[in-house]
């Protein structure tokens, strides 16, 4: 699983990068999602990797922390999505915004001459 | 915990959450309302900001509140820290905030919607970022200032603000992500967020991990750098600033030292002399990096055109000082820093203020004819000596005077503030704890008092074009209400130097507590509540 999950994560990241380095705002934009689903794992990740173990102890029952998954990476998680989520909306209206004022969909506003 | 004097710590972030709040749902429509609320707040907030000011002075070790979120025991639950540099950072945000209020009530309110909720919801981003004592609520605190400012720095829209305004947004949503990397990185080593307790458990980190712990460190620094505006990160900054209206320029100039905040809360917090084997991580970076900045600061001030982007690149001179004073590692450095830094910022926004007010009497591009007129020499002409003998008008009088305040506090110079600054790091500089002083500190001096002198010669250009040479200009319409923010900024300078030495006491005081973060652990992990009752049963 450790492979598979650092495969993905990999991918995306690298994905995002080539994507967020193109002149296109929409290759931009779909770079930062690629590259915020990226982050999202690695977060995720970080808090170990642990399948059929519940994230709360019982209550009275000290347990092996072993046995069971952190809880505070997936909070993390929910916030950072939320936080992306909100910021890649605003960025796709300034995308629209500025696609409407300067007539092109280039990042610098003008194509570049070649 | 229940008496209002604890409660006031959380103030600063939820009384603008507050007004923010009720100003959406008064709507866009009560701009007077609005207005009203805003500059209720944010002089509220000052209020607020000098009470807990005296507050942390007066506390022993200079830290007067650890507010547990919910009443959670640490480091399980957030914390708010009140100490003395978290509460001078809070009085200046609000004191740039009102001033960049009251700037916007004559008439730059009314050219976007929603400018008095954002600027609220900008400065609670920003003092919860002075307070917060966790490090991802830090991310969130950091996330809601930069939301507003994506929206501030747009407002008034046009192609060159929409333009600019996207790549700061890109940039800083790239910054925010390395954020969180860097965030994850940490606590996957040391298993916890809370600052104090990071820097309790950074000396016992096993020495295999801490080479990944070093490497979420310096992720998370890259996007602080960022925010600060270090080089090679900072490109996106004077387009930014240049186009952004100009009492949020005013704001922003200290959104940069936001980032510088968090280094001087983070670094020698975590990367002290007490960390053990990961001391001083990463402080020649910081040190060369701000070098660079400064320099870089300095040549883009002497290329600058317009007067817009002449302030951007100081914005970067002053940051990029404080960056390579912390990079030094010592307190004498550190307490200049934070005078410098608190002067510097005053002065900027100043700045910014008075560009708006100057260019407006100028037909646009008339920057681009002075230089033009310098480099060919055409301005030999005999017409403008009718106008000899002219008394300048109050206004010009009032504006000029202003810009020459400004440039003495940015370039350095006596009798204002920034000189004080400046001479305090470079006696701090001057004597070393060791015999001799280090090549790194003689650049750092040259680096100084060039780009002192860089900001001089650029300012008094392009006061001769604004305030002397420039022809047929009219008179700006200049309304009391924005002439008074920016004479107040600098008379706050002014204060400055009058009141330098309690001053300095305070900053070096500061300094001191930063510098022996044991006294910060101990003070926040201290006040750790009791244990929940689940937990003891357990036991």
């Amino acid at each position: 699983m450790e492979i598979v999950l650092a495969l993905a994560i990999g991918v995306l990241t690298a994905s995002g990068v080539w994507l967020i380095l193109r002149p296109r705002t929409f290759q931009v934009i779909i770079g930062l999602s690629l590259l915020s689903y990226a982050v999202n794992l690695f977060i995720l990740v970080m808090g170990r990797l642990s399948s059929n173990a519940a994230p709360i102890l019982p209550i009275r029952a000290a347990g092996d922390p072993t046995q069971f998954a952190d809880p505070l990476p997936q909070a993390l998680v929910l916030t950072a999505i939320v936080i992306s989520f909100a910021t890649t909306a605003l960025f796709l209206v300034v995308l629209l915004a500025s696609r409407g004022l300067t007539g092109t969909d280039h990042v610098d506003g003008r194509e570049s001459e070649r | 915990m229940s008496s209002f004097a604890d409660h006031l710590t959380i103030a600063p972030v939820v009384l603008p959450l507050f007004a923010a709040a009720i100003m959406l749902a008064l709507g866009g429509d009560h701009r007077v309302l609005n207005a009203t609320l805003n500059v209720g707040s944010t002089a509220a907030l000052i209020a607020i900001a000098i009470v807990l000011l005296r507050a942390a002075d007066a506390a022993p070790l200079g830290l007067s509140a650890v507010y547990r979120l919910g009443n959670w025991p640490l480091p399980f639950g957030i914390d708010l820290v009140l100490d003395r540099l978290a509460a001078i950072m809070l009085l200046l945000a609000s004191v740039l905030g009102l001033a960049a209020v009251v700037f916007s009530l004559a008439r730059w309110h009314r050219v976007g919607a929603y400018f008095h909720p954002l600027v609220q919801l900008l400065l609670m981003g920003i003092n919860g970022a002075f307070l917060t004592g966790d490090l991802f609520n830090l991310f969130v605190f950091f996330e809601v200032l930069l939301a507003a400012s994506y929206g501030l720095a747009l407002h008034g829209s046009g192609s060159a603000r929409v333009m600019a305004g996207m790549h700061y947004i890109v940039v800083n949503l790239v910054a925010s992500l390395l954020f969180l990397i860097g965030v994850s990185l940490i606590y996957g080593v040391a298993g916890t967020l809370n600052m104090a307790d990071l820097a309790a458990r950074i000396p016992t980190i096993r020495s295999e991990d801490r080479a990944l712990l070093e490497a979420g460190a310096g992720i998370l620094g890259i996007a602080f750098l960022v925010k600060a505006g270090m080089w090679p990160l900072c490109f996106w900054l004077p387009d930014t600033y240049a186009a952004a209206p100009p009492p949020v320029a005013a704001l922003f100039a200290i959104l940069t030292k936001v980032g510088v905040y968090i280094l001087l809360r983070l670094w020698p917090l975590l990367f002290g002399g007490q960390a053990g084997a990961a001391g001083y991580f990463g402080g020649e970076g910081l040190l060369v990096g701000g070098l660079a900045t400064v320099a870089f600061g300095a040549i883009g001030i002497l290329a600058s055109q317009d007067l817009a982007r002449l302030a951007s690149y100081s914005v970067l001179v002053s940051s990029g000082t404080v960056l390579a004073a912390i990079g030094m590692e010592r307190t004498g450095m550190t307490g200049g820093a934070l005078f410098y830094l608190v002067s510097s910022t005053l002065g900027l926004a100043a700045l910014f203020l008075l560009i708006e007010l100057v260019e407006r009497g100028r037909e646009p591009g008339a920057d681009m004819l002075a230089v033009t007129r310098e480099l060919y020499g055409e301005e030999h002409e005999l017409e403008d000596t009718t106008h000899i003998g002219l008394v300048l008008p109050i206004t010009m009088g009032v504006l000029g005077l202003a810009f020459i305040c400004c440039a003495l506090v940015l370039a350095g110079l006596p009798p204002l503030s920034g000189f004080i600054g400046k001479f305090a790091l470079l006696t701090a500089a001057l004597n070393p704890q060791a015999d001799t002083i280090s090549v790194a500190a003689w650049c750092f001096i040259a680096v100084l008092i060039l780009s002192g002198l860089s900001t001089l010669i650029a300012m008094t250009r392009s006061g001769i074009n604004v305030f002397w040479a420039s022809p047929d200009r009219t008179v700006p319409r200049v309304r009391a209400i924005e002439t008074v923010p920016v004479v107040a900024l600098i008379l706050l300078c002014a204060v400055q130097t009058i009141e330098a030495g309690p001053m300095m006491r305070f900053m070096y005081a500061t300094a001191e507590s930063l510098h022996a973060p044991n006294q910060y652990v101990r003070s926040v992990l201290g006040s750790a509540g009791e244990a929940p009752k689940s937990q003891r049963v357990d036991q």
